[in-house]
Order: C-alpha cells, then sequence, then structure tokens
C-alpha cells in the first residue's frame, strides 16, 4: 500500500504544484481584498475566469491576423498575459467604483457588500456566456494547444521506488509566471511606499486617513492589483488546461478562498502557502484516498478530505496558519 | 433629479406592456386553429447545451414536418421548448409550469436521467407523455410509469455491450473505471464493470471525479501508476475530453471508452489530436448511412444552419413517435382534441414506428424493443466519429 502511494508521490507532486500554484494567485486576491476592508469579494473567483476568457480571445484574435507564424509563442504569451492582467485589472477597480464604494460611503453592513458581491459574480458568469455564445456558438472554450512539449522527470533512474513523473513545458509557464508574481507581489507590499500606505489602511483606515493616505486611491490600488493577479492566472489556467468554460471561476474561488483561510485570512504569504498546500492535499487524496481507505471511498472524496484537514487545522489555529490572533484591546 | 424618478416609470410602464402583449398572444387558437404544443426538456445551456439543443431542433423539425397532417384534422402543433439546465430541480419546476399549461400534450426529453427521474413524477401525477431520446438509466422505465417512455436503449444494456466490445474485440484485459458520480455516469460505469469481469477482465480500479473540475491529473497518475489496457469513463464529453486529454499527456497511449455522452463534436474539440483511440458505444447510429438520413440531415442543416448532432434523429424520432400516438389519440376521440390520459395510452402503444434513427415498437415497460448499440471509434481529430459495429437487443 504505501509503495503504491510512494510510487506515484513524484507525479502528485507535479500536479499538485500545477493545481496549488493557481490557487495560490487566486487566493491572493480574496486575502487582500479581505485585509483592507473585511469583505469577502465572491466576484473574484469570476474575475479570474474573465481573465481567462480575455486571454482565449486575445489569442484567437492574434491567431487570425496569423500573429502567432511570425513570433515565438512565448512573446505571445506575455502579450496575452499582459493584456488580461490589464484587462481584468481595471474590471476590479471598476467593480469596487460601482458596486462597493457606493455601500462603503453608505456605511452599509458588511453583509449588503458580501451579497453584492455574489451578485456581481452572477453577472459576470453570465455576461461571458452570453460573449463566448454569441461569437463562437458554444461556451466552451478550447485554445489551440501552446507549450505542448513533453517532458518526462526520469526520477526512478535515482530513486528506483519512485516512478518517472511527466509533465508539459505549460507547467514550467505556470510555475515561473506564478513565482514570479509571488516575488514581485511580496516586495511590492512589504518594500514600497504604496505597500505600506496598503498596510496601514488594512491595519487602521480612519487613521491611516489621518496620516494623509488617500484611502480610496489605496483601495483603488488593491482592487486592481488582486484582480489583475487573478485575470493572469486565468491565462495561465488556459495554458495549463485548455479548456475554459464561464463557471471555472466558482469552485476554483471557493477553494482559493478555502486556501486563504487556510493560511490566515488577510495574510498574502499565508494565502501563497494555503494555495500551495491546498493544491498539493487535493491532488495526494485524488490519487491516493481510494488506496488509503481500501476502496471505501474513492477519489472522488478528495474535496472532502482537503476540507477535513482545513477544519481540523481551523480547530486548534482558528486564526489560520500564518494568521495572527486578533487580541482585543480594551 | 427628475429623470431618476421617470426612468423606474418607464420601466414599469414597459413591463406592463409587456405583460399584456404577452398575455394577447397565448390565446388558446390562431386562424381557427386548436393550438397542440409539445414541449421538450433538455439543458439549452450548461455544460452540454449542444446535445440538448441537438434534440430540441430534431424535435422541431418533426413538427414542422407532420405540421400539415395536423393542420388538415384543425389542429397547429407548437414546440415549447424548456430548458431543464441539466439540474433536476429545474426539470421538476419547468415540469410543473408544462403541467399548468393545458395545450401541452407530450413531452420530448430529457437528456439527462438524473433530471428525467424527479420531473417524470409531475409528469405521471398529471398523466402527460414523455419519450426520452436519450435517458439510458435503468430506474427510468423500471418505476413502471405509465407516461415514461423512451426510444434509446438502457443502461444495463449499453454499459455490457460497451464490456463485450472492450473485452471480445478490443480484448483488454486490465481495465481502469472512471466514473463522474451522477446517476447516468454510474449507472454506466457500474454495468460496464459487472459484464467485464463476468468476462474475465480485471478492474484495476473504480473511481468517481467531480463534475465541473479542469484537472483531473490526480486520479489519472492514479490509474497509470496501476497499468491498465483499457480506461472506461462514465461521463459526458466536459470532463471526459479532458480526461483523454490529460491521460495522453500521462503517456496513457491505450484505447479510452466511454458512453453516449462523449458522442459530441465538443469531444474532438476540448481533446484534440489526442482523441484518437477513443471508442464509445452509443444508442445513435450513424444516420447518413442511409437515404432517409441523409435527407434528414440536409433539411436539419437547411433548417438550423448547424449540422446533425448525434441526437438530432432521435429528437426527431421521439416527437415523431409523439406525435404519431397523438395522432391516434385524435382519430380515436372522434377527430377531437383528445385528453392527456389518452395520448399517455396511444403512445405507450406504438408499434414498428420506423423513425430516421430507430425502429419504435414500446413493450409494457415503455422500453424499446429495437433498441440497438454502436460502437464508434475516433480515427482522427475530427467529428463525427466512424461506426465499428452495432450490437442489437437480445
Amino acid at each position: 500500500m504505501l509503495q503504491q502511494i510512494i510510487q506515484t508521490l513524484p507525479q502528485v507532486l507535479v500536479d499538485g504544484l500545477t493545481l496549488g500554484f493557481i490557487y495560490a494567485v487566486v487566493a491572493i486576491g480574496y486575502t487582500m481584498v479581505y485585509g483592507i476592508l473585511e469583505l469577502i469579494n465572491f466576484a473574484h473567483g469570476d474575475i479570474f475566469m474573465t481573465g481567462s476568457f480575455v486571454g482565449a480571445g486575445m489569442l484567437f484574435f492574434l491567431l487570425s491576423i496569423g500573429f502567432m507564424s511570425s513570433v515565438p509563442s512565448l512573446i505571445l504569451f506575455i502579450i496575452i498575459i499582459l493584456v488580461a492582467a490589464i484587462v481584468t485589472g481595471v474590471l476590479g477597480v471598476g467593480i469596487e467604483r460601482v458596486a462597493y464604494r457606493p455601500l462603503r460611503r453608505k456605511n452599509a453592513p458588511k453583509l449588503i457588500a458580501l451579497i453584492t458581491s455574489i451578485g456581481i459574480s452572477f453577472i459576470l458568469e453570465d455576461a461571458v456566456r452570453f460573449i463566448a455564445e454569441l461569437k463562437t456558438g458554444n461556451y466552451i472554450l478550447t485554445a489551440p494547444p501552446m507549450f505542448q512539449h513533453r517532458f518526462v522527470l526520469n526520477v526512478h533512474s535515482v530513486f528506483p521506488f519512485f516512478n518517472n513523473a511527466t509533465f508539459q513545458s505549460s507547467f514550467l509557464v505556470v510555475s515561473i509566471v506564478t513565482i514570479i508574481m509571488l516575488i514581485s507581489l511580496d516586495i511590492f507590499v512589504n518594500r514600497t511606499k504604496w505597500g505600506m500606505a496598503m498596510r496601514a489602511v488594512a491595519q487602521d483606515r480612519e487613521t491611516a486617513s489621518l496620516m494623509s493616505i488617500n484611502v480610496n486611491r489605496v483601495i483603488s490600488v488593491t482592487f486592481f492589483i488582486g484582480s489583475a493577479l487573478g485575470g493572469a492566472t486565468g491565462v495561465l489556467f488556459l495554458i495549463q488546461y485548455g479548456t475554459i468554460d464561464p463557471y471555472i471561476g466558482f469552485i476554483l474561488g471557493i477553494k482559493a478562498f478555502t486556501a486563504a483561510v487556510l493560511g490566515g485570512i488577510g495574510n498574502i504569504r499565508g494565502a501563497m502557502f494555503g494555495g500551495i498546500l491546498l493544491g498539493v492535499l487535493e491532488m495526494f487524496a485524488a490519487a491516493n484516498l481510494s488506496i488509503i481507505t481500501n476502496n471505501a471511498m474513492d477519489s472522488g472524496y478528495k474535496d472532502v478530505f482537503a476540507f477535513i484537514i482545513l477544519i481540523l487545522v481551523l480547530i486548534f489555529k482558528p486564526e489560520g496558519l500564518f494568521g495572527k490572533a486578533a487580541v482585543e484591546k480594551v | 433629479m427628475k429623470l431618476k424618478r421617470i426612468i423606474p416609470l418607464f420601466a414599469v410602464i414597459a413591463l406592463v406592456v409587456g405583460l399584456i402583449a404577452g398575455c394577447s398572444k397565448s390565446g388558446g387558437s390562431s386562424g381557427g386553429l386548436t393550438v397542440i404544443k409539445i414541449a421538450t426538456q433538455t439543458p439549452l445551456s450548461g455544460g452540454s447545451a449542444t446535445l440538448g439543443e441537438a434534440i430540441k431542433n430534431g424535435a422541431q423539425l418533426a413538427l414542422n414536418d407532420q405540421q400539415k397532417a395536423f393542420n388538415k384534422k384543425g389542429f397547429k402543433l407548437v414546440l415549447a421548448p424548456y430548458d431543464d439546465m441539466a439540474d433536476p430541480k429545474k426539470g421538476v419546476s419547468n415540469a410543473q409550469a408544462i403541467a399548468a399549461d393545458k395545450s401541452i400534450l407530450g413531452v420530448v426529453g430529457h437528456l439527462n436521467s438524473g433530471v428525467a427521474i424527479p420531473a417524470s413524477q409531475v409528469y405521471e401525477q398529471n398523466s402527460i407523455p414523455m419519450v426520452s431520446p436519450a435517458n439510458t438509466a435503468t430506474a427510468v422505465t423500471d418505476r413502471g410509469l405509465k407516461t415514461v417512455n423512451r426510444i434509446c436503449a438502457r443502461d444495463d444494456f449499453q454499459g455490457p455491450a460497451g464490456a463485450s466490445y472492450a473485452v471480445n474485440t478490443l480484448k483488454a484485459k486490465k481495465i481502469f473505471i472512471l466514473q463522474d458520480q451522477t446517476p447516468y455516469g454510474s449507472g454506466l460505469a457500474s454495468a460496464f464493470r459487472d459484464e467485464a469481469k463476468k468476462l474475465g477482465a480485471t478492474i484495476l480500479g473504480y473511481q468517481g471525479i467531480t463534475v465541473g473540475e479542469k484537472d483531473f491529473s490526480g486520479v489519472i497518475s492514479q490509474a497509470a501508476a496501476t497499468k491498465p489496457d483499457l480506461i472506461y469513463y462514465g461521463g459526458v464529453y466536459a470532463e471526459g475530453g479532458l480526461i483523454i486529454k490529460q491521460a495522453r499527456q500521462q503517456g496513457l497511449n491505450i484505447p479510452i471508452m466511454g458512453g453516449d455522452g462523449m458522442d459530441s463534436s465538443t469531444t474532438v474539440q476540448i481533446a484534440g489530436s489526442a482523441v484518437k483511440n477513443v471508442y464509445f458505444s452509443t444508442v445513435v447510429g450513424d444516420i447518413t448511412k442511409t437515404a432517409t438520413g441523409r435527407k434528414f440531415a440536409d433539411s436539419y442543416k437547411a433548417t438550423f444552419h448547424k449540422n446533425v448532432e448525434g441526437y438530432s434523429a432521435y429528437g426527431y424520432d421521439s416527437a415523431g413517435v409523439l406525435l404519431k400516438g397523438l395522432m391516434t389519440a385524435i382519430d380515436k376521440n372522434g377527430g377531437k382534441l383528445p385528453t392527456r390520459q389518452q395520448v399517455t395510452t396511444a403512445v405507450r402503444g406504438v408499434q414498428n414506428y420506423d423513425g430516421i434513427a430507430t425502429k419504435v415498437s414500446f413493450d409494457s415497460k415503455g422500453d424499446n424493443k429495437f433498441a440497438k448499440i454502436y460502437i464508434f471509434k475516433f480515427d482522427k481529430a475530427a467529428y463525427p466519429a466512424t461506426e465499428q459495429t452495432e450490437i442489437t437487443k437480445q
């Protein structure tokens, strides 16, 4: 039994990391907005989805004008991911302006903003579906293959108890791009003036505004960055899995939100770690659950497994793995 | 400020005008003809909309073709398409709406057995005859409902037919099975599993996946580790296409087999060149082999500007059977509008109906005695696939 689990471990790790990186970046979007506004922005999963559709649209457009033949696919990819990030970033700022800011100005309860975000998520799903159906007649889009070169990671010859792992070059693209995004975000938040302003607003909005910080602008920047990262991840998802539909944001959004809670909501490094952990756990469960439970549970229960881990973590550490326990000052 | 107040006023006016206009249209008769509505209930949105729309269009074409015969008797046929969104809750609430519309005398649908089973309870209470083009789950007719009929084969035949092809023709000895945890997918997969075991194959694993997800590499790497020589998937193309693709990415260049849920051009779109060496069993044959089938395909294309999907002809035949029953009921009732009960009895009594895709004779449960299973294979990345063989019910 153990031998079987160990054999597939390299492949599980490769697949789990791919999924985990995607969860991680989407989780950051949830955690950043929560950190600043204490708002769970449920529309974020659908911003991710919109990003993947913008990327697909851009890809089809560039293909139709014959751009692909003249440039290497890496440059094409960089153009697409930048366009998708900017479009979704602007979309995120727009959503904040139209839907959340008026509520904030009127001091509406947080629950209202939460329901608004759920409404926005439905609007995005159906708007994208409508446009996709109008253009192609089918809203399940399949992108032309990119980065399809297959690598075989020859672990077996070094460690004979492992099986070989295979992955596509898209795995490398996803990992490198997400690592770049994660590191630059970390530097941005911790080393720059804007990052400092952001952290100040997260700590205490009113005091920050007294220190001549333009709170609304900081919130807009937060939404822009969170949404742009989400949209860019949408493009990565498109490259990795090839097929997208307007409903991918829902399940993925919930899981990314879970990852953010697992890492400690409001904590950016926690979200990164939580995302990767959740991806690997889920993949591990999908591959091994039936072996561990001796066929009592098949891999369909992988989410149950992942969420049991979440509950266990939260029982012992309710603030999440990286979160700080809230100290009530009286 | 004033403008702000006017806008809601306009909205209300528009709503009221719309309501009035809507009411005036849904009158009982048009041009002296009594309107008979035939409803379709299929997913027109969501992951399996391609198949659902094919059924709806097929039924529409059947209505168009029979319109004249009914006009002569003083009736006008109207199609009432409902979108069940492949969702049992939506299917039931649509069924209630259908029951409330007294001019509806029959239903063509559903695509998903999971939706058909609860919805047909409502049809039974209101005695609305249903003819299903695609529900293969055994429970659909095994409940012994008077209103429920199907022209396609049953799962407990589709699964075994696939298994006998996999084991006897493809010589598969070690089989790994995946299913999507819906009544359709798991019903198909477990029927396949039992028959394959009986025929002497080893089942290496039987695993579930979640509908709506895109990454199945975890369970595929588990399959790859057991080194199977065939993978069977019980489910629909949206996940099936990705499973094919991700299996090939992990170096599994073995035959992959599925049920009729894989019979779609979208399978090819999603899986791309990985679709080669994929087999599926289906209740729908290649209609373009016969002259009437080709004629149907042409008129379908001319009417809807789309190519026929596998289920188009079955939608047509389901509606055809329903209309034949309806015609009998009208004649028996002396040319007057029959009741729903009369239509239900007449539809169940249909014998030797020659459709485009299949011949139809209902047995006492509402199953078609002439149902066949066809095995198809994708030789290249193009739809439709090529028919390999057909297996008839014994």
